[in-house]
């Protein structure tokens, strides 16, 4: 008989996975924010 | 809706929002995923695979509700031509790919303890790989739209169009064989037991907030740019 898979590995993936991903959006879609702001005050400003 | 739909107005409500929606979706996973990590019980057949279940679900369900508002915001855009639409639905499309990534690579992950296989080509995987592409395509596209400065109707029909690939997803495990369990939670009432369904609930509303968080920040982002785009072609032609 086939000896069951240990889950942990893939658990700990599939969060590793979906915190990284979901921060990295965050702080990605967060800062490309800032970026846009702040070169619609530089035009404003010229 | 229509008076949301003013940029001016859009931008006082979100400027405080979004970054509310940000922190509170961020504090809310954070206790639900260790929830899920360390406290929620191991379930009797699936065993500790089952902890998946707080990122998998919440990723398949902010996928389809990332199209869904592409295609509602579509909509919107080809019936009223709201200048706030196109915006609205491009913001959906990254985090809304995103999810649907996240949301195979955990099933994918979540498939080989449970199943034997990372991948079967049956009608609820395909479909979610579907919606990926659909995703891949309307972000090309958009992004082509505003480069060559197409119509912006072209992304809203093809937004449209790939909503019918939602009923698919959604109704593929009752409508074919699948590997994949029915849905356990519907309008009716839920078949997961309380430690599970309450743990789910709390991953789910925290990253909901986060992707209205995300979508209000893509759409400042791509409105900011707007506007400035809009001053320096004003100044170069008074120039």
């Amino acid at each position: 008989m086939r000896e069951a898979l240990d889950p942990w590995p893939f658990v700990i993936a599939a969060y590793a996975l979906g915190v990284g991903a979901t921060l990295a959006l965050a702080a990605w879609s967060w800062l490309a924010m800032r970026r846009a702001e702040k070169r619609r005050e530089e035009a404003k400003a010229k | 809706m229509h008076a949301f739909a003013n940029p001016t107005r859009f931008l006082r409500i979100a400027r405080p929002l979004t970054p509310a929606l940000l922190l509170s979706g961020l504090a809310i996973t954070a206790v639900a995923l260790v929830y899920g990590l360390l406290y929620a019980p191991a379930e009797r057949l699936q065993g500790e695979t089952v902890r998946i279940l707080f990122v998998h679900v919440p990723a398949a369900w902010l996928g389809m509700a990332g199209w869904s508002a592409i295609a509602v915001a579509s909509l919107v855009e080809l019936v009223w031509r709201h200048p706030l639409a196109a915006v609205a639905a491009r913001g959906s499309a990254v985090p809304g790919a995103v999810f649907a990534a996240l949301c195979l690579a955990s099933g994918a992950l979540w498939g080989r303890p449970a199943w034997g296989t990372y991948w079967v080509w049956d009608g609820r995987l395909t479909s979610m790989l579907v919606l990926l592409f659909l995703y891949l395509g309307y972000l090309a596209l958009a992004g082509a739209v505003q480069r060559e400065g197409g119509s912006s109707r072209i992304p809203a029909i093809f937004g449209l169009v790939g909503a019918i690939n939602i009923p698919i997803i959604h109704y593929s495990v009752i409508w074919w064989n699948s590997l994949h369990q029915p849905p356990s939670l519907g309008w009716s009432g839920s078949s997961m037991a309380g430690p599970f369904l309450w743990g789910l609930l709390a991953a789910t509303l925290g990253f909901s907030l986060i992707f209205a968080g995300v979508v209000l920040a893509r759409m400042r982002a791509l409105l900011a740019d707007i506007q400035a785009d809009a001053r320096l072609r004003r100044r170069a032609m008074e120039a």
